[in-house]
């Protein structure tokens, strides 16, 4: 049986893995390789690694902090923040990515997606979306929108369309984040990941919010989604991923276990 | 032990080659030098994408030395698309002919019922004897990102379930393939890869 899978998510900056609350206020959590390694013994099912800050002198950081990182790692791994070429993509897969995560740029250049799919495969193409419910909006979830550069402007996007188009243009999996949500600890956007997850063919990872066994339990029932992912609750010793799994399993969520 | 790894210019090669040297494995890479082939002492076919990207294993004559380093009994480990290019063909791309190490045709999940494609840890029900499978138990599970998919016969070494079964690794004797990615599989992974490096027989 397909299990749910539990992703690992380090945040970057300049290095280090850092932790914010709703994308601000950044407390040190580690070393990425070291932590990535941790993660994938604990089991966890996928890392993703974000370079939060990603700026054209941090590149070779980026690079050299994936290539550490995915050394010894045997687990799919995905690497974001950034991207904003085929190029820039080739250099992560080269040093050891397989998958990449786009985001503004795949907002500012949508063939971006396409351009990386046709030489790596769609598999190796994750569309992140930020996303931000529109409380003024006679249907907050349907009309939720996407932001870009950390979260810090509206891209004038609607969140569920965006999702659709990205995956028309060859996407392999989205990756949402509830803008609202993150850092919070109060439990996912279930009812905007179910209108993602509804709207698209392709794994929807439920990203923001994650606090308690529950909350993913929740994610994955009423917010259908295909993978759930994790930062703060894993960093500081709160759980491991085979502790969390271990309990959805005596909730009746398909996980992999023995991990 | 020395492996040729076979790039058809179909993707990302560097988390097998990174995998197979962790297992200790010296690894050559060719994309046209057939002499790799003919002295090969196993080889892998790695792949993800797209079926008609073998077209180019055609074009370089790869097709031919592989058929050829089969014969001779050079054990063969296909890869997702490696694998089922051992196939006669696959609906993706009907008018790029497989290897044809086995006569079925590899096709598309049925939409409808769940998510195409088949992305994640799924667990493998093996075959006893499966060598390639030697020491995995049943239900371990692997990492799989693909739509299209190998159908269950006397061959397979493995199947999953997922809207239906399918052959999540195929053997027949120096002819192996794996559905899933060993490379991304966890300890499980890197038990089939040691069983195809240096398992007994192989």
């Amino acid at each position: 049986m397909l299990t749910k899978r539990i992703i690992a998510c380090l945040d970057v900056h300049a290095g280090r893995v850092v932790k914010g609350v709703q994308f601000v206020d950044l407390i040190d959590a580690g070393d990425p390789a070291t932590q990535a390694a941790r993660h994938a013994r604990e089991g966890a099912d996928e890392i993703v690694l974000l370079d939060i800050t990603a700026t054209h002198e941090g590149r070779a950081t980026l690079l050299d902090t994936v290539r550490r990182t995915a050394k010894e790692l045997f687990v799919p791994f995905c690497v974001g923040g950034g991207i904003r070429s085929a190029r820039d993509a080739e250099q992560v897969f080269e040093a050891g990515a397989d998958k990449v995560s786009i985001n503004s740029a795949a907002l500012a250049d949508p063939e971006l997606i396409s351009a990386i799919g046709a030489s790596f495969g769609a598999q190796a193409v994750v569309v992140a979306i930020d996303a931000r419910r529109d409380p003024a909006a006679a249907d907050p979830v349907r009309e939720a929108q996407v932001f870009v550069s950390g979260g810090r402007k509206p891209a004038g996007r609607r969140v569920v369309e965006w999702a659709r188009e990205a995956e028309q243009r060859g996407a392999g999996e989205i990756l949402l984040t509830s803008m609202d949500c993150d850092g919070t600890r109060n439990g996912f956007d279930c009812d905007l990941t179910a209108a993602v997850s509804e709207a698209v063919s392709i794994p929807v990872i439920a990203s923001g919010g994650a606090g308690t066994v529950a909350h993913f339990a929740d994610v994955f029932a009423r917010g259908r989604a295909d993978a759930a992912l994790a930062a703060s609750i894993f960093h500081f010793g709160v759980s491991s991923a085979r502790s969390l799994k271990e309990e959805l399993a005596q909730s009746g969520v398909p996980v992999r276990l023995p991990c | 032990m020395r492996v040729t790894v076979i790039d058809y210019k179909a993707g990302n090669l560097t988390s097998v080659l990174k995998t197979l040297r962790h297992l200790g494995a010296e690894t050559i890479v060719t994309d046209g030098d057939l002499s790799l082939v003919e002295s090969a002492e196993r080889i892998v076919l790695p792949g993800v994408g797209h079926f008609a990207a073998t077209s180019r294993l055609d074009e370089t004559g790869m097709t031919g030395a592989i058929r050829a380093a089969i014969a001779r009994g050079v054990p063969y480990l296909g890869i997702c698309v490696g694998m089922q290019w051992l196939f006669a063909g696959s609906t993706e791309a009907p008018e790029q002919p497989g290897l044809g190490q086995f006569t079925e045709q590899c096709t598309r999940f049925p939409e409808g019922k769940e998510k195409v494609p088949h992305v994640g840890w799924n667990s493998l029900e093996v075959r006893p004897g499966s060598k390639l499978l030697a020491g995995v138990g049943a239900g371990e599970f692997v990492y799989f990102t693909h739509a299209y998919k190998a159908p269950v016969t006397a061959d397979t070494a493995a199947s999953t379930f997922y809207i239906e079964p399918f052959a999540s690794a195929v053997e027949r004797g120096n002819v192996m393939g794996v559905q899933f990615h060993p490379e991304k599989s966890g300890e499980t992974g890197l038990k089939v890869l040691r069983n195809f490096l240096q398992g007994e027989g192989l």
